[in-house]
């Protein structure tokens, strides 16, 4: 399942994308693809973009200028009052965002509901799916990620892994048709980073469409199909794992590389 | 008199106190949802007309607002009337305290409820929104009960005000607590007896509505890792 078939549609299609903050270029014509199945991973320093690129699939962020397409679908941008890019189409930009499982850096679950009322608020509230219907997919979805008898439990009271696994449950639940992953162990002590990268090699060894920001170069040659090098708001090397890896090109790849490990 | 005498007409005085601090709340409540949003998510415009509202409304004392919203209030209203050709109207006393104390509180629970609004991490606005959550259904199901735990002691302390504020409105002659309390002192020169009972009643008023608000912040609190208590 590692490598996607030629004939995979797109999932995610990004065209020469720029995002500056003021006067602060950060993206400086990104483009990048994955088809259904594939696993992209984007490394990069800090400040190299990689995670403001994730937010502008869905555009937590709004980009500047350039082209975003999701399943196929390109989102609509308008320039607003005071000239900013913003989605031209709330509607539009809602339906999509609610089949793109984005999982946080600091984990983000409603502190005021439970676990279980976290996987299953969107189902219900979004997408307008059955009450018992929901709870007894989130209640599958929480044994996958072992967290079955955390259930009832308010987030504050769970560490670190386990509410990022909780997380990654309440994403799944919405049948996402692409999952974004943004440092999804950056905030975890050192001890708990295995237990999510578990459950993360898992979705992607099962071939759900994914796009990994991410620190874990180990994990990231292990499970990705394509790796992305993001240097100063540009693709500065892209490639298969083991070329990437293997065989860096650019001296900045090789330095971070060798930084890194 | 016969019983219960005038300590029938102090509790119906309570049972007033109670009915327009339980009015002006919620219509406190209500303004300063708004106008927490205003002042949050509005135009400039907005903006700045909240921040008249808030600032001169907790500038002005609560006395002088209230002669002033009450007799201006209502005189204003029947000019306008008038000039538009109809009867004069005569505001009942009960609307016009919850109105006008109303109005008073609204202004102070804007700033509580901005504050605690600002107060909730802001990754789990950023989470609804990532999840399609609409504007409408991310208020209802997330930033307002989000917000609750970090606006209950700021709201439960304006409700206690809006209990004894409503003895304000004795100086326009509503039957409420302390103006019935002063008409029952002045006719049986029981002064000492009646004044006692009346603080006896705001007392119990404020005790009770502790073990109502210590269990709501409770609720509120159910996800904080740190008990409040």
């Amino acid at each position: 399942m590692k490598y996607a078939p030629e004939a995979a549609a797109e999932a995610i299609h990004i065209e020469n994308l720029h995002k500056k903050f003021g006067e602060l270029h950060v993206l400086k014509g990104v483009s990048l693809s994955a088809r259904d199945g594939d696993v992209v991973a984007i490394i990069g320093g800090s400040g190299s973009g990689k995670s403001t690129l994730l937010r502008c699939i869905n555009c937590l962020e709004n980009p500047t200028s350039g082209l975003i397409r999701v399943n196929g679908e390109e989102i609509k941008l308008k320039a607003d009052s005071h000239g900013h890019t913003v989605p031209a189409d709330r509607r539009q930009i809602e339906r999509i965002r609610s089949r793109l499982g984005m999982v946080f850096q600091s984990f983000n679950l409603w502190s005021h509901m439970t676990l279980i009322e976290n996987v299953i608020e969107v189902p219900i509230h979004v997408l307008g799916v059955q009450r018992d219907e929901a709870v007894a997919n989130a209640e599958r979805l929480l044994a996958r990620v072992g967290l079955s008898e955390k259930r009832d439990v308010y987030p504050a009271f769970l560490s670190g892994g386990q509410q990022q696994r909780g997380a990654i449950a309440r994403a799944l639940a919405i049948e996402p048709r692409v999952m974004l992953f943004d440092e999804p162990t950056s905030a975890l002590d050192p001890e708990l980073v295995g237990e999510v990268l578990k459950v993360i090699g898992d979705l992607a060894q099962e071939g759900r469409t994914m796009i990994l920001v991410t620190h874990e170069m180990k994990f990231a040659r292990k499970v990705a199909t394509h790796v992305v090098y993001l240097y100063n708001g540009l693709v500065e090397e892209e490639g298969p794992p083991e070329a990437i890896f293997g065989a860096p090109r650019s001296d900045r790849l090789k330095k971070f590389l060798h930084n890194v490990h | 008199m016969s019983p219960p005498g005038w300590g029938g007409n102090l509790l119906r005085g309570l049972f007033n106190s109670v009915l327009i601090a339980a009015g002006a709340y919620s219509i406190g409540i209500m303004v300063g949802i708004a106008g927490a949003f205003g002042k949050l998510y509005g135009g400039p415009v907005l903006r700045d007309l909240l921040e008249l509202y808030t600032t001169i409304v907790r500038a002005v004392p609560e006395l002088v607002l209230i002669l002033l919203l009450y007799f201006a209030g209502t005189d204003l209203i029947n000019r306008l009337l008038e000039a538009f050709g109809y009867q004069r109207i005569d505001i009942n006393g009960l609307v016009a305290g919850i109105c006008v104390l109303g109005i008073v509180q609204g202004a102070y629970s804007t700033e509580v409820i901005r504050g605690a609004i600002l107060a909730i991490p802001q990754g789990q606005i950023e989470a609804a929104r990532a999840y399609g959550m609409s504007p409408g259904l991310l208020l209802r199901r997330i930033t307002l009960p989000a917000m609750l735990p970090f606006a209950i002691p700021g709201l439960a302390n304006l409700w206690l005000i809006a209990t004894k504020d409503t003895a304000l409105l004795a100086i326009v002659g509503f039957n409420e607590l302390t103006q019935e309390t002063r008409t029952a002192a002045s006719t049986t020169k029981a002064y000492f007896t009646f004044f006692l009972v009346a603080g006896a009643l705001y007392l119990l008023l404020t005790l009770f509505s502790n073990v109502i608000i210590a269990r709501v912040e409770k609720w509120a609190r159910r996800g904080m890792h740190v008990e409040s208590h």
